[in-house]
Parts: C-alpha cells; sequence; structure tokens
C-alpha cells in the first residue's frame, strides 16, 4: 500500500465516525468521574462505626424490610460496596428486564438499617450514559457504536503509518506554529494522534468489547450458565425462596479470601429459576473485576457449582476498567479526562485539515503547489511511497 | 549523538523512537494500576501523564 491509500483509508474510518466520536468523547468525559458526581450530587450516608464484633447484617431481614416497602415487586440482586459498609437492595416488578431499571434500597451492611432510596434514573448522569453506551436504541444502538469504534482503532493504526512521511523532516513534538494555522494543527493533529495513540487503542478495543456486553451475557446464560444449573431443568418453580444468609454462608466458605460482589436472585439474568447466583470478587484491582459465580441452591442452601467465567467473559471484565479507568484512583481518572481532551483535539483538528483540504490537482504530474501547505498531497513522502 | 540538522531526512527509527517510548510507557502505565495498589498507582499515574506531559510541552514551547 502507498500512503496515497493509507490516507484514504484514514481520511474515511475518521470522517465517518467523528460526529459519534466526539459525542463518545463529550458524554465520556463526565462519566469518567461518575461517581464523584454521584456521590456530590447524592451524599452517601453517614455511616457511623460499627459495634466492635458485630456480626453484619441480617440480610434476610434487610430483604423482608425492602419487599414490604415496595408491595408487587420481587429482589433482581443485592448488592455490596467494595470499599464502604455499604449494600443495596435492587428490586422491581419482574426479575429480568423489562423494565431495566430497579428501585435501590441502600442499607447498612453491618447493622441493616436503611438510608434514604437512591432517586428513579433519568436523571444528567444517566442521560450522558445512555448517550454514550447505545444512544437510547439498546443492542443496536451499542452495535453501532462498536462499529464506530472498530472504525476508530483503523484510523488510529493508519494515523501512526501516515505520521512517518509528515515526520521526516521534523524533530519530534515540532509544531510549526508561525507559518500557517493549517501547518500548526496539522502539527499538533500528528503530535496528540501519536503520542496518545496506545492509550485511544487501548480505549477504542475495549469500549468496542464493551458494547458486546448484552451477546456476551446472551452467550454466557445459554453456555456456563446453562451447564452449571443442567440438574435443575424442567424442576417445577421454587414456591419460596430460601435463606439469602445461607446462601452467602455457603458462597463465602466455598470462596475463602474474597468477598461478596453481588448476589442475584433465582429467576434473574445472572442466575437460573432455582439459585441464588453468588458473585465473588478478589481484593486487588484486577481480581475484584474478575468475579466468580457461586450457585447455591435457593432452597436447601447448598452449592450447586462454582466455576471460573469462561474467557470471552473475563476479557469482558478486564476491558471495563481499561475502557472507564477507574482503576487508580482520581489522579488517574484526571489523567484520562486529559488524555480524553486530547482525543478531542484530534477529532477537531483531523477535521479541520478535512473541511481546509487544499483544492485538488487537475491533472496527474501538474506542477505541485508550494510544498508546506500540509497536506499528503502537496507535501509528499520523499520516496517512500512509490508512485 | 548530535541531533540531524534541520532539513535532512529522518530514518524510521528517529522518526518512531519517541512515540515507540510514549507508547511503551503507556502500556506500562495501562496495565500496573490494575495489577496493584499504592506504588502501582503511582507508575500509572506517572507513566500515562508522560504523553499529557509532552503534548503541554510542545503547546507552551509553540
Amino acid at each position: 500500500m502507498n500512503f496515497r491509500t493509507w490516507y484514504l483509508v484514514h481520511k474515511w474510518s475518521s470522517l465517518v465516525p467523528t460526529a459519534f466520536l466526539l459525542m463518545l468523547c463529550l458524554t465520556g468525559l463526565p462519566l469518567i468521574f461518575h461517581e464523584e458526581i454521584d456521590h456530590w450530587l447524592h451524599p452517601h450516608p453517614e455511616l457511623g462505626a460499627a459495634a466492635p464484633g458485630a456480626p453484619g447484617a441480617d440480610i434476610d431481614d434487610v430483604v423482608a424490610r425492602a419487599l414490604a416497602a415496595r408491595p408487587g415487586e420481587v429482589v433482581r440482586f443485592v448488592t455490596f460496596d467494595d470499599e464502604e459498609p455499604l449494600g443495596y437492595v435492587i428490586t422491581a416488578a419482574t426479575p429480568a428486564p423489562p423494565p431495566d431499571d430497579g428501585h435501590v434500597q441502600p442499607f447498612d451492611a453491618r447493622t441493616g438499617k436503611f438510608f434514604d432510596p437512591l432517586p428513579p434514573p433519568g436523571g444528567f448522569m444517566d442521560i450522558m450514559l445512555d448517550l454514550h453506551t447505545d444512544m437510547f436504541l439498546g443492542l443496536p444502538g451499542y452495535l453501532f457504536l462498536g462499529a464506530m469504534g472498530l472504525l476508530l482503532v483503523v484510523a488510529t493504526v493508519t494515523g501512526v503509518v501516515l505520521y512517518t512521511p509528515f515526520m521526516r523532516k521534523l524533530d519530534f513534538g515540532a509544531l510549526r506554529a508561525r507559518r500557517s494555522p493549517r501547518l500548526k494543527w496539522l502539527d499538533l493533529h500528528n503530535l496528540a494522534g501519536i503520542a496518545t495513540a496506545a492509550w485511544v487503542l487501548v480505549v477504542g478495543v475495549t469500549g468496542t468489547i464493551n458494547t458486546l456486553a448484552l451477546p456476551i451475557l446472551g452467550l454466557w446464560q445459554r453456555g456456563q450458565l446453562a451447564e452449571m444449573t443442567a440438574p435443575y431443568r424442567g424442576l417445577p418453580p421454587l414456591e419460596r425462596a430460601g435463606s439469602v444468609d445461607a446462601a452467602l454462608r455457603t458462597a463465602r466458605a466455598a470462596a475463602p479470601g474474597m468477598a461478596v460482589q453481588f448476589v442475584a436472585f433465582p429467576g434473574t439474568q445472572f442466575s437460573s429459576r432455582h439459585h441464588y447466583a453468588v458473585f465473588m470478587r478478589g481484593n486487588t484491582p484486577l481480581t475484584s473485576r474478575l468475579i466468580q459465580p457461586a450457585l447455591v441452591d435457593a432452597r436447601t442452601g447448598k452449592l450447586t457449582d462454582m466455576r471460573e467465567l469462561p474467557l470471552y467473559v473475563r476479557i469482558l471484565l478486564v476491558s471495563q476498567p481499561l475502557h472507564f479507568g477507574d482503576y487508580g484512583g482520581l489522579p488517574l481518572k484526571i489523567l484520562w479526562a486529559l488524555l480524553d481532551l486530547a482525543a478531542i483535539a484530534i477529532l477537531g483538528t483531523g477535521l479541520y485539515l478535512w473541511l481546509r483540504r487544499p483544492a485538488p490537482a487537475h491533472r496527474p504530474g501538474a506542477a505541485r503547489p508550494a510544498a508546506g501547505t500540509g497536506s499528503l498531497r502537496d507535501n509528499p513522502p520523499t520516496g517512500s511511497a512509490p508512485r | 549523538m548530535t541531533p540531524p540538522p534541520a532539513s535532512s531526512r529522518r530514518s524510521l527509527w528517529q522518526v518512531f523512537r519517541w512515540p515507540l517510548a510514549l507508547a511503551l510507557t503507556s502500556a506500562v502505565g495501562l496495565v500496573s494500576a490494575l495489577v496493584g495498589d499504592g506504588a502501582y498507582d503511582a507508575v500509572s499515574w506517572v507513566a500515562l501523564g508522560l504523553p499529557c506531559a509532552v503534548i503541554a510541552g510542545a503547546l507552551m514551547r509553540a
């Protein structure tokens, strides 16, 4: 491939997704700080000091009180904060979507005391998230943005190749700011693009993987989850689920050294109709994401099966932090935001360079316009491209 | 080693040595905070701060 071909691929793989990538960069910016913004909008409840040796909340009682407050609803999940002794009961009219969103009741994981319920979804951050993930379109929206992510990967790789001819006569980091605006924006485009290429590639690829979350969940449900619960297929539905606390004890005993991240109740997408699925997490940033489900018979409280999630789910789970930038404290989030701003600059300068492109030469072999206006067309690579 | 005069043609190595260094540093930064806390986080901050610093430095010199 000569540089002209690389240029054409770069141009189209960037121009097609530019508007969507700009939207993703802009909505992604507040989402980087969603935890901080959520805490600021809805301050965490004051968690007093626990009584020494407190045994932890009676989760069966917590669940019963949550259900009593929400007549007609069922519990989908009980989840636990990984930093603070906070838990959440998520209830909804049905065990599995629709509706997508449930009612969230926070509680003190040591005493079982209830705090004010979280406000229903629909706030600013929810809108940002919906725009960022699927533009309110569901699966087609996810997959479309995934395709835009793939184009971003193509644009980044072709951009790195095209960096060569432009830099044959320039030092790394040179910004020719005084010659012409076009040269200045070209140099900034090239510098910001090459300096952030690794980060952009990782965020682009992991973002694309994240768009496949729904198909991946479906694959796991029909694969490993179905396998693990096969002996229960065809059994009559549970009349009444047994103790959640018993299930938690069973899961903790099966996975010593791990903590409970969430319990999926019978009938939800993450369990079977006969099981509590207790998802256990490790305690490093990586192992806390690589959760493992312990399936506990919801009637007897005995362990049915516990397995590592299959590779395709683990890839998704590791892709999440690498896309969100939420695994290295606030400084990492700030760097994520700066790199996101650099990505916006790359998109903006790229668009400018295309809008202000020099007029095409009228015929092949025509005298070239004065060199240095900064497009590949009038600033050809010296000898590298077969012509 | 002295830098080549401004007009001469740079080799691929000369064009890509800094980008390559930045990419490898970024990769270390992306992974480090994932495998540990504390010092591992700090390594990530420095490593991913580098591309930001390079861009900011060039903007200030321009």
